[in-house]
């Protein structure tokens, strides 16, 4: 029987999920003031679907839970009770505690009782009392210590940790009696000068101290950097310790690592699942991040779950990533397949290997796919007829038959990477929570609109663009959207407002988020970067330039740093991020107007445009994205340099030459290989290059596949496909390239 | 996999089946069991700086497969490939993960079944004949079949990123 019903559960988990997410966004538009009945209406058959469900799968603490929820909705619906911003505060949390309580069962954990114990008496506090004691009440429940903000418990105020927990200890019957600290520290932590062991010791001054290791991201040992921290700690300190001095100890990583500090809670001795998500409980105010959205919390995870990749992706540029679509489906995929899923941070990082990928495709897709399935055995059975008594006038035919069947494999091929393809609402419907929570805390007025949800991309890049937009949106909201006052003295309407728009432009989509907030001051970016020796004193930058450098590493303004931007990935990992996944960040500002950063990624993965050039005999494919333009050369154009390679010019700029027949030892077709040939001016991670080829062969799309299921990685390659002849071709990737004939020059030199 | 057809595959559980082929004057015999396919040699795409003896990869029915020439893998000399030069697809299994690949022989000679009592080790000649990829010596018809180890054999060397 348990069997019988444990197949289904995986849908039952979607669907609630994708209830829970409905039950999300029609809360959040309650929040907005106007109150429509169809919007309570779907949010109490979210509620309803998830407590049959339940019911049916005997999940009865859901069940029961949701039970409260429903009825308290139900008033709501009929018109019994008002619907208060309180209100929709307590539910709002609910849907969180409702999340985390499927998560658990999920990932076949025990539910976190205490947890759902208060919200579960929130809920019948707002269901008993009036509508006015219910909001005091709340109030006195949730947060003794506030100033009355309308969002009570999304706004608990952090700078008086000790005196919230005090009292909420009362209430939860939770004790805390130290703390938890996740600590993932980033790649290049030990760079900084930073000593984990240092902070270590430090911490079990303060009281009694474990810690567990986690190695699972150390890399193999002829790929380990030395230099590089590739290990995560969970420590424990047992003790009274006010939360500030573990935060001292950790002050000086901050940026350089994901820090995570939860009270440890005596009750639950099992590391909660209640885990980040649950905002109004006062004991998670108190530590240094009061606000966890799931949106907020998933990216901490997953970056530092994909921190490792990260390195090795950037040299390997496209390769991982297609490597990624063939043997990585269980690490990528899952994660947001069921884009809620997404949301449980940690559950996911332990079930990833167990759930299964599974996408929800639109019927009519299918359906689609089907007709051309049909139409391709229509034309082959057409064929078969000519073929078996083929007399030479039937050739015509023969031929119209053959053009057929290429025009609907072409279709099928689309109509199958349509399937693929997912709205980008995937990843916006998190945002407007996001928004909504950030803000709040932030106590800014910002309206997010999003234009072109149904824009379809392939669901890789769905998946890992996610995290790159939360870091994004956060940036734009802590940074680029100004203080209402603020707004008003500048004369600007004191709501701000956030544009996330996606929309299809040649092979690509493009991202844009916009904001009408202050803007870059670029004379303060470059002051900041001379400050920090980024770049030289007195570069003279153009707006571009400089606007640039907020995508260096190791540049941030230090003085906005604050617990909503200034400790997840910086902009160089969010640019490296578009980068791997073949794409584009620029960023135009308006001093005082705004700022819209936009982002173009290609819609699969899969297939990439490319041009193909010949090199003696061979042929290879350059990705068309990293081609600026192609030249016709001569001797005389090349310059030489002494010992340093060659160079020529384009227009004011003298670009580096990287012979392909040199680099890849190929025997040039004619042995003039000097005077004739073609200048590809490429761009590798900001380098201007050119690849001196034989000749062009013209520009198709290829299909990748990788080189390493069968062989190895081939430095300067990416991948291979296969021509129309049958051959294999290389994919060039231009930056590892770029690298490899720099590090390749001086032995030429020598050689020469 | 190939352990488990291996029992089943044989009568009885001290035979084994080899495939054998020659390079030069030598005959050689890789298990039947990782033996994919048997191709004629047709052009391979070059992949630049790897040893001589990887000659590039092909496509074989969509997968993208390595080429390793055997003779240059044992320092045979190299011949120029005829018309009956084969490639003989293997599978290999490295650390985690099967791999394919082809290596180009003279020519397939026969499916010999070997007690594997009867099977010696091979001499030491010192460390530099490739010893290491040789699993035995057996001798058919009076003549000795070099039998190799294909998981060692396909193993493929490191190569150090810097050095062209």
């Amino acid at each position: 029987m348990t069997i019988d019903m444990s197949q289904f559960h995986q849908v039952f988990f979607e669907e609630c999920f994708e209830g829970l997410e409905a039950m999300e966004s029609g809360l959040l538009n309650l929040d907005t003031g106007a109150i429509d009945a169809e919007v309570i209406n779907t949010i109490f058959r979210g509620a309803h679907s998830i407590k049959g469900g339940s019911g049916t799968f005997g999940f009865n603490e859901v069940a029961d839970f949701t039970h409260i929820m429903e009825t308290l909705l139900d008033e709501m619906r009929d018109g019994r009770r008002k619907v208060t911003q309180p209100a929709i505060t307590v539910l709002l949390s609910s849907v969180d505690c409702l999340r985390d309580m499927l998560t658990s069962i999920q990932a076949e954990e025990p539910i976190d009782a205490a947890t759902v114990k208060k919200y579960k008496t929130a809920l019948e506090i707002e269901l008993t009392g009036s509508a006015t004691a219910a909001e005091t009440e709340t109030e006195t429940e949730t947060e003794t210590a506030s100033n009355p903000p309308p969002v009570i418990a999304l706004t608990t105020d952090d700078s008086t940790p000790v005196a919230d927990e005090v009292e909420v200890e009362v209430e939860v019957e939770v004790i805390e009696q130290g703390w938890k600290i996740a600590f993932c520290p980033y790649l290049d932590l030990l760079k900084t000068g930073n000593d984990p062991v240092r902070m270590f010791r430090e911490l079990a001054e303060l009281g009694d101290y474990t810690a567990s290791v986690n190695t699972r991201d150390i890399p193999d040992f002829y790929e380990l950097d030395p230099e590089e921290c590739n290990i995560s700690w969970i420590l424990k300190v047992v003790g009274d310790i006010p939360l500030t001095e573990i935060q001292e100890i950790f002050n000086w990583v901050e940026g350089d690592c994901e820090l995570d500090i939860q009270p440890l809670a005596i009750e639950t001795a099992k590391p909660l699942p209640v885990r980040k998500k649950t905002e109004p409980e006062p004991a998670v105010a108190a530590t240094d991040q009061p606000i966890e959205t799931p949106a907020e919390v998933n990216p901490e995870d997953d970056e530092s779950e994909v921190q490792g990749a990260d390195d090795e992706q950037a040299n390997a540029a496209n390769v991982i990533l297609v490597d990624s679509d063939d043997e990585l489906p269980v690490d990528r995929r899952v994660a947001s397949n069921p884009v809620r899923m997404a949301n449980d941070g940690e559950i996911l990082t332990d079930r990833r290997a167990a759930a299964s990928s599974s996408i929800r495709v639109d019927t009519t897709k299918i359906d689609a796919l089907i007709n051309i399935v049909g139409e391709v055995v229509i034309t082959q059975s057409m064929l078969g007829l000519i073929g078996e008594n083929f007399a030479i006038e039937q050739l015509p035919q023969l031929q119209r038959g053959l053009s057929q069947l290429e025009r609907h494999i072409r279709d099928m091929q689309q109509s199958v990477m349509n399937i693929r393809m997912l709205p980008i609402s995937f990843v916006f419907s998190r945002f407007p929570r996001l928004v909504h929570d950030i803000s709040a805390k932030l106590g800014k007025k910002i309206e997010l609109k999003l234009v072109g949800e149904n824009t379809e991309v392939d669901k890789a890049i769905v998946e890992l663009i996610n995290d790159p937009l939360v870091h994004l949106i956060r940036n734009s909201l802590d940074h680029g959207i100004e203080m209402p006052a603020e707004r008003v003295a500048a004369g600007k309407p004191e709501t701000g407002t956030i544009e996330l728009k996606a929309y299809h432009r040649g092979g690509h989509i493009i991202i844009e988020i916009m904001d009408d907030g202050r803007g870059l001051n670029r004379h303060k970016l470059i002051a900041k970067a001379m400050e920090k020796g980024l770049i030289p004193e007195n570069s003279i930058l153009s707006d571009k330039q400089a606007f640039e450098l907020i995508f260096m590493p190791g540049f941030s303004m230090a003085e906005s740093i604050t617990d909503i931007s200034g400790r997840g990935v910086g902009m160089d990992v969010v640019r490296r991020n578009i980068q791997t996944l073949g794409g584009n960040i620029e960023i135009i500002s308006d001093l005082g107007k705004g700022t819209t950063i936009s982002i173009q990624l290609p819609l699969t993965l899969a297939i990439i445009d490319g041009q193909s050039v010949a090199v003696g005999n061979e042929t290879y494919i350059v990705p068309l994205v990293s081609i600026m333009e192609s030249i016709k050369i001569n001797e005389k154009m090349l310059n030489k340099i002494a010992g340093k390679g060659e160079t020529f010019r384009l227009r004011d700029q003298y670009i580096p030459i990287i012979r392909m027949h040199k680099i890849f030892n190929v025997r040039p077709k004619n042995q003039s290989e000097t005077s004739e040939g073609v200048i590809v001016v490429v761009e590798g991670q900001g380098i201007l290059c050119g690849l001196f080829v034989d000749e062009l062969l013209g520009p198709q799309q290829v299909v990748v596949k990788s080189l390493e299921t069968n062989y190895r990685r081939v430095e300067g390659v990416s991948g291979a496909t296969i021509l129309g002849d049958g051959s294999v071709a290389l994919i060039l990737d231009v930056p590892g390239l770029v690298r490899f004939a720099n590090r390749q020059l001086p032995v030429h030199s020598l050689n020469a | 996999m190939a352990q488990a057809f291996e029992s089943k595959g044989t009568e009885q559980d001290n035979t084994a089946q080899y495939l054998s082929f020659s390079l030069g004057s030598e005959e050689y015999g890789v298990d039947i069991l990782r033996v994919q396919e048997i191709r004629g040699w047709e052009p391979v795409s070059r992949i630049p700086n790897v040893p001589l003896y990887e000659k590039g990869v092909v496509n074989l029915r969509g997968a993208i497969v390595p080429i390793i020439d055997l003779r240059e893998k044992l320092h045979i000399p190299f011949t120029e490939y005829t018309p009956l030069t084969v490639v003989v697809v293997l599978q290999t299994n490295d650390d985690t993960k099967t791999r394919v690949m082809g290596v180009v022989v003279d020519s397939v000679s026969d499916v010999i079944t070997v007690d594997k009592t009867k099977i010696q080790d091979a001499p030491d000649f010192g460390t530099k004949t490739g010893n290491e990829f040789i699993s035995g010596l057996v001798s058919v018809n009076e003549c000795m079949v070099i039998l190799l180890d294909v998981d060692k054999l396909l193993k493929l060397e490191e190569l150090k990123m810097s050095e062209g």
